[in-house]
């Protein structure tokens, strides 16, 4: 479970969250959406631990433990996994090799027996053929020349075999056809878990006909505005987001 | 005029008249060869140690950095105990047989090294410079290149050790010839060392030089190898310079020259220590030959590494490629010189220079400098230079995924180097260069 507690950060100086407060249970999946340049994705990396956002107030508890004195790799170990709304590119790194140090670095961390290879590659194989992941991408280094859908597909791919705890998923769904979306979405609901949450985060609400979510937030200005069930989505797909953007001014 | 540049002398090339006057009788060679001893001293004593005011030296002062100038090494003393040491000191590259010629202090040391397959040979320089051949003084000599280089005039002054390799025309030699050079354990010294590849008409041959370094003082090392690549030979070349103590100076030179469609493949990996110099001087004086300098310079501290080549295309039809990656840590500062010269004749000349740094921290200089001298007008040259440093959204980006951020660094920078490592032929000295840089990468993570 992740408890976001009246949450304040800014980066360079500039205020981007103000005092978001938001809770998803375990087993929960929460979708958050809300219009561009809201703080979505900086919400999801501050959660994830990337280096110069302040936080000038509130806390994160994951599973009752405030995680913000930790780095981005000792969150990781704990379970947070953020899926990149840009995933990036890693030259002379190849997938199989980055997978395999991931793994075993958080196994590590957790005083668990590093993977051996044919484990590893039994679990890396069954992972990809689940979300069509063809095996020569494994070979290559990752995500370069990989189009924006291969990228989102192995952002899930990584999260299966990391199993965390905590999930962000920030706009997964862009740059994705529908037969894709399909397979990214059956690949995130098989690892719905009543161990596991989930942050979905979306701008659209076509996402969420496929990851059905527990709760919707709208964030608006860096707050969370408004909070209800996966109703929320259809009424903000018709209205558009005026009507709640209007409580944060 | 004498006069006046005696009185401008610094301590060091004080040192360095007294020392070339006093070891003069003692250093090997014939008649012919004194005179081109003394021919050297004299053009290096005319232009004193390279400072910043010439062009080639442009940032690296060595005769800042050379406060004094030490003794010639004299030649190592017979030591048993030291075949035992040669295994721990410069253990064999996994999944590698090769040949082996030991030199210490510079000097060949016949009993501690392989005997030579069939096709090769090799003869220690004191030997060689004694019989004073013509034709071996002259390729020794490699007329035409570096001239003008105060640093290489010393190193022809003063050479005393060093070794003569013959590979014979059409000969193909399976394993590499492995060059270890040891220093000994004894007080501060200089070594001048001298040494000759020939490769014949035909012939192919891979030569890797791996230096160890115990010393536990600084040492000042001037080191040449002249490489003769015939019509159509090939060879392979990876040059791993010792790690000296701060304040040691090396100046380390290799001069190539490619006949008609030879192919020279260099590769230099550089780990630091005291202040080093690369030169290289590649010249291509037959059609359709191939040439390639690469290399990786690894540097924290207070290291100073300098790499400048100039590449001369004399012959049409030639290629050559230039590529460089380098990493530097603490107050480390890095340089590349980088000149290809293509000759008025030298037409449908293809060249590619590149150099591409990483800076780890606020306090390390990179100096980038490729140039082009283009006399032919129709060639095909580019070149690219780059200082950047670590992609923090790629090491966010590892951390987010688990990985340590020394760890994550680590990778990054691994990657970065593989793509010169990956220009050695060989895949078990490329793992060896790849163990290496890992050495490097993870005292880094332990400071
Ligand atoms: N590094 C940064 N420096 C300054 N402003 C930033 C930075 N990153 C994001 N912002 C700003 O913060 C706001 C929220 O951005 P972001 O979190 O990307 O929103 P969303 O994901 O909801 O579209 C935007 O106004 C954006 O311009
Ligand atoms: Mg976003």
């Amino acid at each position: 479970m992740i408890e976001i507690r009246n949450l304040h950060a800014e980066i360079d100086g500039k205020k981007i969250i103000n005092g978001l407060s938001l809770t998803v249970n375990d087993g929960e999946v929460a979708a958050i959406m809300g219009p561009n340049g809201s703080g979505k994705s900086t919400l999801s990396y501050v959660i994830s631990g990337r280096a110069g956002y302040e936080v000038t107030g509130g806390e994160i508890l994951l599973n009752g433990e405030n995680i913000l004195e930790m780095n981005a790799a000792e969150r990781a170990a704990k379970g947070v996994f953020l899926a990149f709304q840009y995933p990036l590119e890693i030259p002379g790194v190849t997938t199989m090799t980055f997978l395999k140090a991931c793994l075993n670095a958080q196994r590590k961390s957790r005083g668990e027996a590093e993977l051996t290879t044919p484990d590893f590659m039994k679990r890396v194989k069954a992972g990809a053929e689940k979300l069509g992941v063809p095996q020569d991408m494994l070979r290559r280094a990752l995500n370069v020349g990989f189009s924006g859908g291969e990228k989102k597909r192995m952002e899930v791919l990584q999260m299966s075999l990391l199993e965390p705890t905590f999930a962000i998923l920030d706009e997964t769904d862009s740059g994705l056809d529908i037969d894709a979306l399909r397979i990214v979405s059956e690949g995130v609901n098989a690892l719905r878990d009543p161990k596991r949450s989930f942050l979905v985060i979306t701008h659209y609400q076509r996402l969420l006909d496929y990851i059905v979510p527990d709760t919707v937030h709208v964030m608006s200005k860096g707050q969370i505005v408004k909070t209800g069930a996966k109703e929320l989505a259809l009424e903000l797909e018709a209205n558009g987001y005026r009507d709640f953007v209007g409580e944060a001014a | 005029m004498l006069g006046d540049v005696k009185a401008a002398h610094s301590a060091a090339e004080e040192k360095l008249v007294a020392e070339f006057a006093r070891a003069r009788g003692s250093l090997p060679g014939a008649a012919p060869v004194g005179a081109l001893r003394d021919a050297a001293f004299e053009a290096f004593k005319s232009a004193g140690l390279p400072t910043r005011r010439v062009e080639a030296w442009h940032y690296t002062d060595l005769r800042m950095a050379m406060r004094d100038a030490l003794p010639v090494a004299p030649a190592p003393k017979a030591d048993a105990s030291l075949k035992q040491k040669l295994e721990k000191l410069a253990p064999r590259i996994a999944d590698l047989e090769t040949t082996r010629l030991v030199l210490v202090d510079g000097y060949f040391v016949a009993e501690l090294s392989d005997v030579t397959p069939k096709g090769v040979t090799v003869t220690a320089l004191s030997e060689a410079l004694a019989k004073g051949d013509a034709a071996f003084v002259e390729a020794l000599s490699a007329p035409g290149m570096g001239q003008g280089d105060a640093a290489l005039a010393l190193n022809t002054a003063f050479m005393q050790g060093g070794v003569i390799i013959d590979v014979a025309a059409g000969t193909h030699v399976a394993q590499p010839i492995e060059m270890i050079a040891l220093s000994s354990e004894m007080s501060a010294h200089a070594v001048y060392a001298r040494s000759l590849l020939r490769v014949g008409k035909g012939a192919q041959v891979t030569l890797i030089e791996r230096e160890v370094s115990t010393a536990s003082q600084i040492e000042q090392r001037n080191h040449a190898l002249v490489v003769s690549v015939a019509d159509e030979a090939q060879v392979e070349h990876v040059f791993v310079p010792a790690i000296l103590k701060s304040a040691s100076t090396y100046v380390a030179s290799l001069l190539a020259i490619l006949g008609a469609k030879a192919s020279f493949n260099s590769f230099t990996l550089v780990q630091g220590g005291g202040l080093l110099r690369r030169q290289i001087h590649m010249r291509f004086d037959g059609e359709h030959a191939k040439g390639q300098l690469a290399g990786a310079s690894v540097l924290r501290n207070k290291d100073h590494a300098d790499t400048t080549l100039v590449v001369q295309h004399v012959a049409a039809h030639c290629q050559s490629r230039e590529y460089f990656k380098t990493v530097l840590d603490g107050e480390s500062t890095g340089i590349y010189q980088g000149k290809v010269i293509v000759a008025p004749g030298a037409q449908k000349t293809d060249g590619a220079m590149k150099s591409h740094a990483i800076l780890l921290s606020d306090d390390a200089t990179m100096n980038n400098k490729p140039e082009l001298e283009i006399f032919a007008d129709d060639v095909v040259c580019g070149h690219g230079a780059t200082v950047a440093q670590l992609d923090e959204d790629q090491v966010f980006y590892a951390m987010a995924r688990g990985l340590p951020k020394p760890v994550a660094e680590s990778m990054l920078l691994e990657a970065f180097v593989d793509e010169a490592t990956d220009r050695v032929e060989s895949e078990p000295v490329r793992v060896y260069l790849t163990s290496l840089i890992g050495q490097w990468l993870s005292q880094r993570g332990a400071a």
